[in-house]
């Protein structure tokens, strides 16, 4: 079944499979014939059993079947006789059955026969038994393993004895994914129900990475055991019940006056002031999974001044609408003009009713409570802001100035996180397990290099080091940050087909290595001279020099009244191919990604507060790519110059994203509206459903293929807010 | 017994033994279309390798054990005839016989099958199971899988299971998991090895072992890959099948790494050649004297005709040449062939071996078994219970120095239970062999073997074992019901007859009785 190489084939089998064709053709136009005129006689199923054992790939032949089986079995001269039924179900388990002859890889004839046995005339034992032939001659074949499930459901055997079944299977042969993937299907069940013999969860997990081992050490090329371990670790690691991550503001936050009184005097955050002028301030919350029903029902408001309590939450997701793992909402701001109080706390609680469910079904349902401080709307101070156009070259950007030096101007946005009531012990099993298999997989990467090996060594050091920092941050001189990276470094250069992959996955680890050092670096300095002595000196240098503050600059350039002293995050020329550790970034305004190799930019969309991005020189490849962009309203410079747009005639991310076919976006759209010299804009669909809800005020994009003279007319007149495009003054 | 005249009295050819190679050469020439006779002087079939019941097989044993008696010499044929007599000998191919009965009640002598010449095990692989399909002698046997093969551990004493597959190391239990992947970089490499051979273009990831490394001793060859001594000594006795200790500076017998490899490829293709068998070994039902009597059968089909209890006395030779005419059979008649074949135990007579040599050198017309140098000591226990909970057939290997430091030789035991119709039904059969110099030494490895694995109950108190079996509560051994241990001389065939038929139709060439008498006896 497996491993047989393609022959070219002999001219006999060729002459062979021509004749089959031309039988097979006369079979199919007898066969239509009969389909379209509802012709259902024991002579026309004849000719589509022939042509099903012939060709069980036919769907409309097995869909035909169906048809005739309810159309004979709802015959009123037939007058439901049981030996009737019977023998009409019988005789379509023959006809699968010899089709499965043929094939016994065939979706149609493996579907038929589900629906047959869905009807429940027929005999569950001899099907099982069937399965027991089928799969001793192909233990691999997924079908089977999928029809067994079925069936073992239908029959309600206990999980236990697959178990033992699958446990068969791999002592017989460990290179088997569906063995392997039954496994873990069972487990969880066993697992979840708490079954007899199945408990604590740690026991029967430790007993499983010890069966899975012999099969990674006896033949560590062989994949299918790593698929298992990869299950066994995410089980390990996961949190079952989602959490609250992060928030924007973070808890204690004092939107008109940050305790860290060099914020003001930095001007780092004057921006965000200015944003107020709409009377509104985006509330996020960053959860550990994508959750729904975040509401105004799940999530309450107390507040001193009236607040619109019946808020609208909006997932941040581009492509789903009810679940996410950012959730949006826009408090107002108190209008008025007395000077006194200065700022207005909302408290923000959630987890006291189990509305908010992860994608799994796990409601959330920690109790958590978040008290940010509103500022009064200042109508004057928002008046007169004028933006110049932003300049991303370096001659705009300044190190971070000395009254920072003291004390980190991050702070206050950095300890984002949650902080809950850690219990110590609480993930004493995980870690240990986790450090377990670390130290196997290092044993076994000491004798050869496998890829494998080395894959998952660096996942198992990402959550052990996850681990770590999340009951104790100070042990974050633990996580191997550095040897994670080197190993995916490593991974580029031996496995060139996945290099797409192990890019990404390196460009998360330097970001969270950039975002947890800073941490840690800020935590440190944020507890006093005391807290200082206790942090190694040797850290600090690292993380002063490698945490994100090495990353931060100031924005400034000759007005004024602009941007200027902005706080800018310049992550340009780090080879990053992906966006991550997001949760950490919700405080950004001004972000430069420029010269990386980004394909995607999946996750932006929760940084609500960003207004200017740099995406230039990556290889962005469509708008679709684009499509979390959408969601920041408050982006107003966007350069998306020097990148691949209209350059692949394939969009290998359409699938993913909103389509023109789709009634619920873009049926508002009116072609006419933009026609540009009585040309039709329809191919600048993508382009449209990206841009008509920006509110830029600056774009670059030249130097990308897209970007001809008619594409320029067409975003001016999608964009009349648009006061430079590509440099040039917009009139 | 009614002295029974044979009809016609010349053939093409005469053999004398119903053993395997002789049953085969039969087999094989009758299949060719030849006319054969072939007489044994026992009343059953088989000779050598026969399987007979209790009381038989002790009592073959103890007649084959002494020289016959020395008769009147060559003694010339009355006159008018053209050739002379010459008194065919015999020679014991059995010494050193001991047998030992513990059992307090008889055993049945009539419910056993006992191999002469145990243990014989086949690979699925093996050419003698192709030899059998091609021949059509399978249609008159039935073979089971050996269970199971196991490693005798000198550091615990008890039975660690041979990890011979890739499945059998995932299960292993008594593997370090650094010794796991050591043992399948191995089968790997030599899995590779054989796949560039097999293939012109090395696409696949395999890469074959230079010439000059298949050329160096195995042992070397696995110390190379830095493989623990545990690894090594499972891969030489228990897989490549070695016999002498391969890690001796002066090893009599040092397996080469291309024949190392070859033993391994061969084990790896016998691991699931039959969908019936699992394993990698075979042995036929109610014993290996099955096997000669299915080519005697299939003979019998082709037209042979078979004579037994027909002790065959003199060799006629010519009396001019000296040349082999006919024998001369113990009923007095004299038969005439153009070719002989006589079983191991005869000595050729001399002068007609010798002289004249241009009649000997074109073609051979007297085929004997010739004497290989060495011997095999073999043993025969019976037990009621087996080695290993709930494993009724297995081989058992103890590799050189594995019992005692001195121990040169790898010593096989293969178990075999009831369901193979060899013994009553809760009993169990052990046959021991291992090479040897002499009978000093094939006896001390057999009885060294013997005690390591069973408890022998002392002499005079058969059923009180008790004692020793709650001193050793963690393994407990079989107590021994009755044994026997004898050395046997090595004999094989190598001469080749016939060389312009088939062997059998369908089969390549003769060279085949060559190979299968040889593996009879390495087995």
């Amino acid at each position: 079944m497996h491993g047989r190489p393609r022959k070219a084939p002999t001219p006999e089998e060729q002459r062979g499979s021509a004749e089959k064709a031309a039988k097979l053709c006369s079979l199919q136009s007898q066969f239509l014939q009969n389909h379209h005129s509802k012709i259902y006689t024991k002579e026309a199923l004849e000719i589509s059993a022939k042509l099903l054992e012939a060709n069980p790939e036919h769907y409309t032949g097995w869909n035909y079947r169906k048809l005739a089986v309810e159309h004979n079995l709802g015959r009123p001269e037939e007058a439901a006789g049981s030996d009737f039924i019977d023998s009409v179900f019988a005789e379509e388990l023959r006809v699968v059955e010899s089709a499965l002859k043929m094939n016994y890889k065939s979706y149609g004839a493996w579907h038929h026969r589900k629906w047959v046995l869905s009807k429940g005339h027929s005999s569950t034992d001899r099907e099982l038994r069937l399965l027991n032939l089928y799969q001793r001659q192909d233990t691999r074949n997924f079908h089977a393993w999928n029809y067994r499930r079925f069936i073992t459901a239908l029959k309600s055997i206990p999980a236990e004895q697959e178990l033992q079944f699958t446990t068969d299977m791999i002592n017989e042969n460990f290179s088997n994914y569906s063995a392997w993937h039954n496994r873990s299907v069972l487990l969880s069940h066993l697992l979840k129900e708490k079954a007899q013999g199945y408990f604590p969860k740690e026991k029967i997990l430790s007993e499983e990475y010890e069966f899975v081992r012999n099969a990674l050490f006896t033949d560590p090329d062989d994949q299918s055991g790593w698929f298992y371990h990869l299950w066994l670790v995410d089980q390990t690691v996961k949190v079952d019940a989602p959490m609250l991550v992060s928030s924007w503001p973070p808890h204690d936050y004092d939107l008109s006056n940050p305790k860290d009184c060099t914020l003001d005097d930095c001007g780092f955050f004057s921006y965000t002031t200015f944003k107020y002028h709409t009377g509104k301030f985006p509330l996020v919350l960053y959860f550990s999974e994508a959750v729904e029903g975040v509401s105004a029902s799940t999530v309450t408001f107390e507040a001193e001044y009236d607040i619109d309590t019946i808020l609208t939450w909006t997932p941040l997701s581009t492509y789903n609408s009810v679940c996410a793992q950012a959730w949006v909402t826009h408090l107002n701001i108190p209008d008025r003009k007395i000077n006194f109080p200065k700022a207005y706390p909302v408290k923000v609680s959630l987890g006291h009713s189990q509305g908010i469910i992860s994608s799994s079904g796990i409601p959330y349902s920690h109790r958590s409570c978040i008290t940010v401080y509103i500022p009064l709307h200042d109508s004057q101070k928002a008046e007169g802001q004028k933006l110049e156009r932003i300049l991303w070259t370096d001659e705009n950007f300044c190190n971070l100035e000395t009254p920072c030096q003291k004390s980190n101007p991050l702070n206050s946005v950095l300890q984002l996180r949650i902080k809950e009531e850690i219990d110590p012990t609480a993930f004493k099993w995980n870690a240990e397990t986790i450090a377990n298999e670390i130290a196997h997989c290092r044993e076994l990467l000491s004798w050869s290099t496998w890829k494998i090996g080395k894959l998952t060594l660096a996942r198992l050091l990402m959550a052990h080091g996850a681990m770590m920092v999340f009951n104790s941050p100070d042990s974050l001189n633990m996580v191997h940050f550095a040897e994670v990276l080197e190993l995916y470094r490593s991974l580029i250069e031996l496995d060139p087909t996945h290099s797409q992959y192990y890019k990404d996955e390196y460009s998360l680890v330097f970001l969270k290595k950039v975002i947890l050092l800073s941490v840690n670096y800020s935590c440190g300095v944020g507890w006093g001279e005391a807290s200082l002595i206790s942090i190694p000196t040797n850290l600090m240098v690292a993380s002063s020099i490698e945490s994100l503050l090495g990353y931060c600059r100031q924005y400034r350039d000759s007005t004024p009244l602009s941007a200027s002293g902005c706080l800018c995050l310049r992550l340009s020329n780090l080879s990053l191919s992906r966006i991550g550790s997001v949760e950490n970034f919700l405080w950004l305004q001004m972000l430069d990604l420029s010269h990386n190799q980004l394909r995607s930019i999946e996750g932006l969309e929760a940084m609500q507060l960003l207004s200017f991005l740099n995406l230039s020189n990556n290889k962005i490849g469509s708008f679709t790519a684009l499509d979390p962009l959408r969601l920041l309203k408050s982006l107003e410079v966007l350069d998306i110059s020097y990148n691949e747009i209209g350059s692949h005639t394939v969009d290998t991310r359409r699938y993913l994203c909103t389509s023109p076919l789709s009634h619920t976006v873009g049926s508002d759209w009116n072609f006419e509206e933009f026609r540009i010299c009585n040309d039709s804009v329809t191919n600048y669909w993508e382009a449209f459903s990206l841009f008509r809800d920006l509110n830029l005020i600056q774009l670059d994009i030249v130097g990308n293929a897209v970007a001809d003279d008619k594409f320029k007319s067409f975003l001016h007149k999608l964009l009349p807010g648009l006061k430079w495009l590509d440099g040039e003054v917009l009139l | 017994m009614e002295e029974a005249i044979i009809e016609p009295t010349t053939f093409d050819l005469i053999v004398v033994g119903t053993g395997l190679p002789e049953s085969v050469i039969a087999a094989a020439a009758s299949s060719a279309g030849k006319t054969v006779l072939h007489l044994d002087p026992n009343p059953f079939y088989g000779g050598h390798f026969s399987s007979l019941p209790l009381h038989d097989l002790t009592s073959f044993l103890a007649s084959q054990s002494q020289p016959s008696d020395a008769r009147c010499p060559s003694s010339p044929q009355p006159d008018g005839s053209d050739h002379t007599s010459v008194h065919l000998a015999t020679r014991p191919l059995y010494s050193a016989l001991n047998v030992t009965s513990y059992s307090a009640e008889p055993l049945e002598s009539r419910k056993f099958n006992l191999d002469l010449a145990g243990p014989r095990v086949f690979f699925c692989a093996d050419s003698a199971v192709d030899l059998m399909l091609k021949s059509g002698t399978n249609q008159y046997m039935e073979f089971k899988n050996v269970d199971a093969s196991f490693v005798f551990d000198k550091n615990s004493g008890g039975l660690n299971s041979v990890p011979d597959s890739r499945s059998a190391i995932f299960k292993d239990t008594s593997l370090s998991y650094r010794e796991k992947n050591q043992l399948m970089s191995v089968f790997k490499l030599v899995q590779g090895h054989f796949e560039v051979a097999g293939s012109a273009e090395s696409d696949g990831g395999g890469r074959r072992i230079s010439r000059e490394d298949l050329q160096r001793p195995f042992a070397e060859f696995l110390n190379r890959m830095q493989l623990p001594q545990k690894i090594k000594s499972i891969i030489l006795y228990a897989i490549a099948m070695a016999d002498y200790d391969q890690d001796l500076e002066a090893c009599k017998d040092a397996l080469k790494t291309e024949d190392g490899l070859d033993r391994l490829a061969l084990y790896h293709s016998s691991v699931g050649r039959f969908p019936t068998a699992l394993g990698a070994l075979l042995y036929p039902l109610y014993g290996q004297g099955e096997l000669p009597q299915a080519f005697c059968r299939r003979a019998a089909v082709k037209g042979c005709l078979y004579v037994l209890r027909m002790p065959v006395l003199a060799l006629l030779a010519d009396k001019d040449t000296g040349s082999y005419k006919g024998v001369k059979l113990a009923s007095g008649q004299e038969l005439f062939s153009h070719r002989l074949v006589l079983d191991p135990s005869f000595k050729v007579p001399l002068p007609l071996a010798n002289s004249p040599p241009a009649s000997l050198q074109n073609s051979s017309h007297v085929v004997g078994l010739r004497d290989v140098q060495g011997k095999v000591a073999r043993g025969i226990c019976i037990t009621r219970s087996s080695l290993k909970p709930n494993v009724s057939s297995c081989l058992v290997i103890c590799p050189p120095r594995s019992l005692y430091p001195e121990q040169v030789m790898a010593i096989r035991v293969l178990q075999i239970s009831s369901n193979l119709a060899v013994c009553p039904s809760g009993m169990f059969v052990f046959y021991l062999s291992a090479l040897c110099e002499d009978a000093v030494e094939g006896k001390q490895l057999l009885e060294t073997a013997i005690s390591s694995l069973f408890s022998v109950p002392t002499s005079g108190s058969p059923e009180d074992t008790s004692a020793e079996q709650s001193e050793n509560t963690e393994v407990l051994k079989p107590t021994l019901l009755w044994g026997a241990v004898y050395i046997q001389e090595l004999t094989m065939l190598f001469q080749k007859m016939y060389p312009d038929e088939e062997f059998f139709p369908n089969t390549a060439s003769s060279d085949q009785i060559e190979d299968d008498s040889g593996l009879d006896h390495e087995t």
